[in-house]
């Protein structure tokens, strides 16, 4: 009898396990269709090379103009500025916490640095408006301080504790004995994580890198607040600019429903996604290089 | 059996972990061209005292170390002596084989590298040090491979080049057949007899084979102190100390 009830219940739970599997695999595959479904509606309007070439977004113009770079050139600008900012100051704080750092000043910094992390968006595009932005304008003498390099600064910001967490941890997942046979042909600290240690958590690092990347290119509320939304296509790191997410985010809420217009933001959509799907691929694949030339 | 000259040695050595003194009051000395064996049970402090010579120590901040360490007449803890002057003189090989994720090649480029050797001396350098320690003709042919597809013996020999490369006078093994096979291993202490030619050797062993097949002197620890240190014949045949004795025939460890 007993065991006939842990049977049913075993039985019970397998399916309820199973549904949920199949039930977010069915929510992945539904949005994938939306979106392929719609931006397949808006190349039946507009030819996908007009779209992938057109330097001009306007679709409010007359004619509408659909043309996606400079959307994907603001994107770009400002994930590579927020890259050059957080990457290596990202590694530099790693590798200051896992192998300079006392126990002390650790215990302290780590939770700071996973604090950030839960720092919402909104508050730090706030700050991009109140602080940072007036902050550059005064510096560089503009009127207006919401551009991109404002976004980059506030997005690398973002970026930073997810780079340092797993560069931290791809150098500690590298074996002390190597440090040790670095010391023990007299290499200084400094040469032995340089030479040794940094090159032997490569593929962590470059992991680190890509989901830093990832989480640039598809924050959205930051760059809304504090870039400056100028549609007009970008002409460099102090003026405003407008990326794919805020233009979605922007345009989505006033957009009459499947226009040209409204299937228009599904294929921006599109773009975005096979790019993310591209950095995700590629830190996954990193990822996998660094367990198993660890395992190995 | 005539008296070497000392080549490495250690006085009133004390060595703490924290509050915890793991080494206490040791005096022990080397002589030139001879292999001598570290033996005791396992967490007697083998390993630390190896690795107050070369100052491996320097390194963890709840090490603290007194005593006076001399590689002939050098102070090896003197103020203004760099690491790298000591580590290049007194090389070492660690227990479990570690080359660098790096080509056989570039394994020991790296420390001639670190040491300012000129870069038109190097590749002969590196020839040398991989016949020295014969393992040149296993992999003259593929020293772009990567260390790490050595087997386990051919790693320990690189490692034991990477150390030789640098010309060191002394070279410090730590259990460096203990992850080895019977006959990887035995290739090892052909190589360590062989060395002691042109280095002084002191190795850390738990195999009381080894060391009577390899070692000139042998130094018995316990507990963080010297119980008995003598020609290996002694050690093992004749000890003074009961401890000794107990330990040679294997009664505890
Ligand atoms: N870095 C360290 N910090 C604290 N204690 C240590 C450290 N290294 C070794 N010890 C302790 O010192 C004692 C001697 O260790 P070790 O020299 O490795 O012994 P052996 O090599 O003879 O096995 C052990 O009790 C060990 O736990
Ligand atoms: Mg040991």
């Amino acid at each position: 009898m007993k065991l006939g009830v842990r049977e049913s219940i075993d039985k019970s739970i397998k399916l309820v396990v199973k549904t949920t599997g199949l039930l977010v695999i069915a929510i992945l595959g539904g949005i994938f269709f939306m979106l392929l479904w719609n931006t397949i509606a808006f190349f039946l309007k507009i030819h996908p090379l007009d779209f992938i070439t057109g330097t001009q977004w306007n679709p409010s113009g007359d004619p509408e103009v659909y043309g996606i770079l400079p959307l994907l050139v603001s994107t770009c600008l400002v994930t590579l500025g927020a890259m050059v900012i957080a990457i290596p100051l990202g590694i530099g704080t790693a590798a200051y916490l896992s192998e300079y750092a006392s126990m002390r000043v650790k215990s302290v910094l780590k939770p700071m640095i996973e604090m950030l992390a839960a720092v919402p968006s909104v508050a730090i595009g706030f700050l991009g408006i109140v602080v940072l932005g007036p902050g550059i304008a005064d510096i560089i003498g503009l009127s207006n301080g919401l551009n991109a390099m404002n976004g980059a600064i506030l997005l690398a910001v973002m970026a930073l504790p997810t780079i340092i967490t797993v560069t931290d941890d791809a150098l500690h997942g590298v074996p002390g004995t190597y440090r040790e046979a670095s010391y023990g042909v007299g290499a200084s600290k400094w040469q032995t994580l340089i030479k040794v240690t940094i090159p032997a958590a490569g593929p962590g690092i470059m992991a680190a890198v890509m989901l830093g990347v990832g989480r640039a290119i598809g924050e959205t509320m930051t760059v809304l607040m504090a870039t400056g939304n100028a549609a007009a296509f970008p002409k460099g790191f102090f003026h405003s600019v407008r990326t794919i997410t805020a233009t979605i985010a922007i345009e989505m809420g006033e957009v009459p429903y499947q226009t040209t217009h409204y299937y228009s933001l599904f294929a921006i959509a599109a773009v975005l996604f096979l790019i993310t799907l591209g950095v995700n691929l590629t830190g996954e694949y990193f990822v996998n290089k660094f367990r198993k030339y660890h395992s190995a | 059996m005539t008296n070497k000259p000392i080549k490495l040695s250690g006085s009133s050595v004390n060595v703490w972990f924290g509050s915890k003194q793991v080494l206490k009051n040791i005096n022990v000395e080397f002589p030139r061209n001879q292999v001598t064996a570290l033996i005791g049970p396992s967490g007697c402090g083998k390993s630390t005292l190896l690795r107050s010579f070369n100052r491996m120590h320097d390194l963890s901040p709840d090490a603290r170390i007194e005593g006076e360490f001399l590689l002939e007449q050098q102070n090896l803890y003197e103020k203004g002596l760099s690491v790298t002057e000591v580590r290049r003189r007194i090389g070492m090989v660690f227990q479990k084989a570690n080359p660098f994720p790096k080509s056989i090649y570039e394994n020991i480029n790296y420390g001639l590298k670190i040491n300012d050797v000129p870069k038109n001396e190097r590749s002969e350098i590196i020839e040398n040090a991989l016949k020295e320690s014969y393992i040149w003709d296993e992999v003259k042919d593929e020293l772009q491979k990567p260390a790490t597809r050595l087997s386990g013996g051919q790693q320990q020999r690189l490692c034991i080049a990477r150390a030789v490369a640098l010309r060191p006078e002394v070279i410090l093994m730590d259990e460096p057949c203990s992850a080895l096979d019977p006959l990887s291993t035995l290739k090892i202490e052909e190589l360590i007899v062989k060395l002691k030619k042109d280095y002084t050797i002191v190795i850390v062993t738990h195999n009381m084979q080894q060391a009577q097949r390899i070692a000139d002197k042998t130094v018995f620890m316990y507990l963080g102190e010297v119980i008995e240190a003598g020609d290996t014949h002694t050690i093992f045949h004749n000890p003074k100390n009961e401890l000794t004795g107990n330990y040679v025939k294997g009664h505890f460890g």
